[in-house]
């Protein structure tokens, strides 16, 4: 094991500046005179970039090996009569999940050049467009950087400001239904969520003597179980809306279908794992034994979600909604991962976390091409023979179904097996209910790859261009991101495993031993 | 005991191996279309490449003593948490090495002959990267040291033919037919991912040695599960019964796709994972009886379906399934059986590469007709292919000396050992290859000419014709040359274990009556279609007709499978928009109505705002009077 | 005289302003009654300070009264402009702010 490749001088706060300079980018965008579009967009990329390579530095500054909970971190008073600070930190699970941010923003704002143009429905302008993705980076990095429990809140809540207008001012014909369902549904939970902290923090006062938010003063903090169950309840609905586990996942496919491609990653490749960023490092180490007395619900409404959302896509006749409802299965796989407490399912999930922004990001993108080149149509029946056509289109269509039918090799896989060998080590049969969803998303993913890609050439398709310069550039990060993870996983597993391990301590509980013990387990 | 050891001297790029098909592969694939010109050549010196090195590997493994033939090269961690661990590692030994041959010499025979085959398509070099694909895929799935290594190839492979099957895209029938092949053989790997974490589980490990060394401690319910798991596995991969569904509709693919599946790659990956399990599979009589079952029961069910088809290439599919049925069967007989299985493996790999391959010269000289129906009297126009088909036909006839007899008879031999149904089934089988086997020969290659009016059939040019004679000779020697020179039985004995058992009926007996067997089928077959063979193919029995719908497999599958998945998908389609997102739409409408009953109250008159006041007034003054607050 | 009366006089106050606010039509009555309660309240106030011997009640009435005649100006100007554009003071006729 490695300490950091880079040693990076402690007196710079790192995260601050990690999260302000997108938030300055933001203000430069809108600032920009409205004719000067490209310049908007020239600069937006520019910060995004700038970001990305501050990330880098912090990833390679980060010490996987470190004891400390925390690293990077900062702290400074903010309500100091309600125990409220601004304090910052990063283990390797909010470290993974902030590079997954980063690395997307850029990815989008490319595929999204043009989705502001002349003749698109929305009525946004194109500044305001590349101003909210960044002001929406900030708020990603925020949040998976907070170790204040408050602070986490505030930037859940804000993160929705962004992501409200991405949709509703420049989305599809439905923008507005969509954006408000979104918000609302995203309220209750925010609103509940405000409910079970400010219980928290009475509950703090009771047993600290002085109410505090800050979260390494919370774990471990002794609850009256009923307490302690409501709690949890308010948490976990929050997280369960973002995540969106089953049944509270219907806001998911209208906000994908109406949002743009570049939206629609950001909002479920990784606004969405808030959610289950949130059961991982608020849930299990706060609530530990509600946490162990949600489970079996947890779990069978994570095992619903996977065969659901595979059926519901499988069925679906609309391609952006059939992205959404994979999602949700996916969104399963995670979720039941994080509740069955084995070190293989936990960094499982967190590894998945990342996969899957991975996927959506192929999917969306390439799905948006095709449906760019078509009218913006997202109706399956209207596409046919394209791989003939557009091949490299074709090739990248492809490879997204495969990530999404999680195919060893691709990051995916490694995510999707280790849930099920962690849910398999507790509960067989929920592993062998789970397992089925992977015939099923076959049948989905290669259903929607051959009704679109293969056959005779629809009408519509013929003379479609293949991918530009600019449309290859944005997904071929992705693509070799996806393939370098899926060959070696080391590179996230080495800085999940150790934070996944300290969270599965502090709920208490240690994998089940194989069968015949006193045997050796392999290489290190 | 065997020696495992390091990777060193020859052994040293062992990863070269997998290595040289998969950057044939990624060169095709990324090169776009400045590769289009060259293309084929690279893919084919990619293969020839891995070809040489194992023989280069083959010379060096038998320059050392047989227990110390157990080659391990780690090239880096995969996935590891905690105790789970799962290395990129390659294990060389002698079960692999025969895989590997088989693998790579067959493979790059398949490749020059597409050289020729796929001349006029223009998508020839994404042919190409696919077949590279197929064959790094699937070394991936023989090397592999570890069991979840062996799941990635084994996906690999899966994907590679998806893509090859699927490569007349154009056509919805190859589209449907590549999805079908995927989707069934993932029916497999949900087998394969839980006999994986039930090894995991039980092991702590997923490493073969590992769990091989400690194969006799865990409890006989375990080892059964395990065994019926992996045998559920091998079913999707080896069109097995019940999942061999999806073996004919992959016809759709270019013919030396159906080569590459059904002689070198793909179909026998179950096999292999069957023999190589051997040591769990030793634990479980339970397990292995039904591997003997399923094999049985497949070989009956291609034998019928090879015996009904008019397409050559689907007669063929069917004898692929009645042969890999054999293969099965013996690997469930256990080490009686596996050295038997893996060496009919070897000498079916040669002669139903050299079957399809020479189907593949009929049809390219037949306009890619394939209804036997309309050939006829081709000996005279194609007299390479008929000479190398013979030979292969004879071969998988099991007449002797060609290879097919040797592997076959010892089947046959230890089925009896086992059991006299399971060795009469066996014997029957081989009856009913005669049949199939003669009847597509004649009806190809002899009687009257029936081709359509637009036919003028020619020879293949010699890219195609050359490795046809190559494995011509091989249908005819490769059976003598592992049995006495390569001596298959005590090279492949350090790894899957090897006994024989007396037999009552004496070994020359058994032979006869085999042969004899084989004979009377043969006749039959000659009997019924020498003279004439009619053009519209006639209504038949019962049993003739669902032999040529492939036993109603597709019937079955939809009606126990897929149309209730279908169905069970569209109502919860239904059920999403209308009930739960129902439940949401309706709290939303309820609130709405609520407050558009509510908002009546405002009528703008100011002085009923007034009297509310007041009486809001009132009620607090009321209350508080009424309720002393402490 | 006991400080009582007073008591009683501002309940009566209040009461007729109230009741003048609810039955009267006319903005200008409306108005003045308003300010015969705010009047009977102060009048109360006035009264409970002197009841209680504290000065608390009387600072509160200059509050009021300082109030109301904010309230004053606002509302006049609001009556004279809606009496210019509608010819009348009736508070029944502008009822243009409902749902």
């Amino acid at each position: 094991m490695t300490s950091s490749m880079l040693n990076l001088p402690t007196s710079i706060p790192w995260l601050t500046i990690l999260g302000v300079v997108p938030l300055v980018g933001s203000v430069v965008v809108l600032l920009l005179p409205r004719a000067r579009e490209t310049m908007a967009k020239q600069v937006a990329l520019a910060f995004s970039l700038v970001t990305l390579v501050l990330t880098v530095v912090l990833a390679l500054g980060f010490d996987a090996a470190s004891s400390a909970p925390f690293q990077f971190a900062e702290k400074y008073e903010w309500i100091a009569s309600l125990g409220i600070s601004y304090s910052v930190g990063v283990d390797g699970i909010g470290l993974v999940l902030i590079a997954l941010a980063t690395i997307l923003v850029p990815i989008v704002m490319l595929s999204g050049w043009n989705d502001v143009a002349p003749g698109t429905t929305g009525r946004g302008t194109v500044k305001g467009y590349f101003a909210l993705m960044l002001a929406l980076e900030t708020c990603m990095v925020g949040v998976f950087a907070a170790t204040d429990v408050f602070l986490f809140y505030v930037f859940f809540e804000v993160m929705l400001i962004p992501t409200f207008f991405l949709i509703g001012r420049f989305g599809g014909a439905q923008r507005a239904y969509a954006s408000v369902k979104f918000l609302i549904y995203s309220l209750v939970g925010g609103l509940l969520m405000l409910a079970a902290l400010i219980g928290l923090y009475v509950v703090s006062a009771d047993v600290l003597g002085q109410g505090t938010f800050d979260f390494m003063q919370l774990v471990g903090i002794d609850i009256d179980p009923g307490t302690e169950k409501l709690l949890f309840l308010g948490f976990f609905i929050a997280f369960a809306i973002k995540a969106p586990l089953w049944p509270f996942h219907t806001w998911l496919p209208d906000a994908a279908r109406e949002a743009t491609p570049a939206t629609a990653v950001l909002l479920i490749g990784v606004l969405d794992k808030v959610g289950t960023f949130g059961m991982i490092r608020y849930l299990l180490p706060i609530f530990p034994s509600a946490s162990q007395w949600f489970a079996p619900l947890v779990i069978a409404m994570a095992v619903i979600g996977i065969i659901y959302g595979a059926l519901v896509a499988l069925g679906q006749s609309d391609m952006k909604r059939l992205f959404a409802y994979s999602s949700m299965s996916h969104f399963g796989f995670i979720a039941l991962g994080i509740f069955v407490f084995t070190s293989q399912g936990m960094s499982g999930s967190v590894f998945y976390m990342i996969a899957h922004g991975l996927a959506t990001a192929a999917l969306f993108i390439v799905g948006g091409y095709l449906m760019s080149r078509r009218g913006g149509s997202s109706l399956i029946s209207d596409y046919g023979g394209v791989a003939k056509v557009a091949p490299i289109l074709g090739g990248f269509f492809m490879f997204a179904a495969l990530s999404a039918l999680a195919l060893p090799a691709l990051a995916p896989f490694v995510g999707e097996f280790l849930v099920l060998l962690g849910t398999f080590e507790r509960y067989i049969v929920i592993a062998v209910i789970a397992t089925i969803g992977i015939v099923l998303s076959a049948a989905y993913a290669l259903r929607l790859y051959q009704k679109t890609m293969t056959g005779p050439v629809a009408p519509g398709i013929d003379g479609m261009k293949d991918l530009g310069g600019r449309e290859f550039t944005s997904l071929f990060p992705v693509f070799a991101l996806t393939l370098v993870l899926g060959v070696i996983p080391g590179i996230a597993l080495n800085v999940i495993n150790p934070a996944v391990d300290r969270t599965l301590t502090t709920v208490g509980l240690t994998d089940p031993q194989p069968v015949l013990t006193g045997t050796e387990g392999g290489q290190p | 005991m065997e020696v495992t050891t390091a990777a060193g001297g020859a052994f040293a790029y062992l990863w070269l191996l997998i290595g040289f098909p998969l950057a044939g592969a990624a060169i095709l694939l990324f090169g776009g279309k400045r590769t289009n010109r060259w293309g084929h050549y690279v893919g084919t010196l990619a293969v020839v490449a891995s070809a040489a090195y194992a023989v280069i590997l083959l010379l060096a493994l038998m320059g050392r003593s047989p227990e110390e033939r157990t080659v391990v090269q780690h090239i880096a961690d995969w996935i590891f948490i905690n105790k789970f661990s799962a290395s990129i590692a390659l294990q060389l030994d002698q079960l692999s090495m025969v895989f590997v041959l088989l693998i790579t010499i067959v493979g790059s025979l398949i490749h020059v002959y597409s050289i020729g085959y796929m001349k006029d398509d223009p998508d020839r070099r994404r042919f190409f990267g696919f077949l590279n694909l197929f064959v790094a895929a699937m070394l991936l799935l023989v090397l592999a040291d570890n069991y979840l290594l062996l799941y990635a190839g084994w996906e690999g492979v899966g994907l590679a033919s998806f893509l090859l099957i699927g490569f007349w895209q154009h056509k919805n029938s190859a589209a449907a037919a590549a999805k079908k092949a995927f989707v069934m053989n993932r029916i497999g790997d949900v087998g394969m991912s839980l006999g994986i974490m039930l090894i995991f589980v039980t092991f702590g490990s997923v490493t073969f040695s590992t769990v091989f060394d400690q194969a006799g401690e865990a409890s006989d319910t375990t080892m059964t599960w395990i065994g019926l798991l992996l045998l559920l596995a091998a079913c999707g991969k080896s069109a097995q019964f019940p999942l061999q569904a999806w073996l004919l509709d992959a016809m759709e693919g270019p013919t030396p796709v159906s080569a590459l599946i059904h002689a070198a790659t793909m179909v026998t990956a179950g096999v292999y994972l069957i023999v190589r399990s051997g040591p769990i599979f030793d634990q479980t009589i339970v397990a292995s009886t039904v591997v003997v079952i399923i094999g049985t029961i497949t070989m009956f069910l291609g034998a019928f379906i090879g015996s009904a088809k008019d397409e050559i290439k689907k007669a063929l599919a069917g004898s692929t399934m009645s042969q890999i049925g054999y293969m099965i069967l013996a690997a469930g007989l256990g080490p009686v059986g596996y050295v038997f299985a893996i060496f009919h493996l070897l000498t079916h790999g040669v002669f139903k590469a050299n079957l399809f391959l020479g189907a593949g010269s009929v049809m390219h000289g037949m306009k890619n007709r394939e209804n036997m129906r309309r050939y006829g009297a081709l000996r005279a126009a194609m007299i390479v292919t008929w000479l190398s088909f013979m030979a292969a036909t004879f071969a998988i006839m099991g007449i002797p000396p060609f290879s097919g007899f040797w592997s076959k008879d010892d089947i046959i031999h230890a089925a009896f050992e086992h059991n006299i149904i399971i060795g009469i089934c066996a014997i029957l089988a081989a009856g009913f290859t005669g049949f199939y086997m003669t009847r597509m020969l004649v009806m190809t290659f002899f009687g009257k000419a029936r081709w359509e009016d637009d036919q003028h059939p020619h020879e293949s040019p010699p890219v195609m014709t050359i490795p046809l004679i190559i494995l011509g000779i091989g249908s005819i020697f490769t059976g003598i040359g592992l049995l006495f020179w390569g001596n298959i039985e005590t090279w492949l004995e350090p790894v899957t274990g090897f006994e024989t058992r007396e037999l009552a009926i004496p070994a020359i007996v058994l032979e006869g009556i085999t042969l004899l067997v084989v004979l009377v089928g043969a006749a039959v077959a000659i009997a019924m279609y020498r003279r004439s063979v009619a053009v519209e193919a006639p209504k038949g029995n019962v049993l003739v007709r669902a032999a040529r719908n492939s036993m109603y497999d597709d019937a079955i599958n939809d009606t126990i499978a897929v149309r209730p998945t279908y169905w069970l998908s569209r109502s919860l389609v239904w059920a999403d928009r209308s009930v739960i997102d129902g439940i949401v739409g309706g709290s939303a409408a309820f609130v709405g109505g609520l407050s558009g009953r509510m908002r009546r109250l405002q009528s703008g008159f100011a002085r009923s705002y007034a009297l509310a006041m007041l009486g809001g007034a009132i009620l607090v003054v009321v209350v508080m009077l009424l309720v002393r607050l402490p | 005289m006991s400080p009582s009366a007073y008591v009683v006089l501002a309940a009566i106050l209040f009461t007729l302003g109230s009741v003048g606010v609810l039955v009267r039509r006319n903005a200008i009555v409306m108005f003045m009654s308003v300010e015969m309660m705010l009047n009977a309240c102060n009048l109360a106030f006035v009264a409970f300070a002197r009841m209680n011997g504290n000065l608390d009640g009387q600072v509160v009435a200059f509050f009021v009264m300082v109030v109301a005649a904010a309230e004053v100006v606002v509302g006049l100007a609001i009556i004279v402009t809606i009496f210019r554009t509608r010819r009348s003071a009736s508070v029944d006729e502008p009822n243009l702010l409902k749902y």
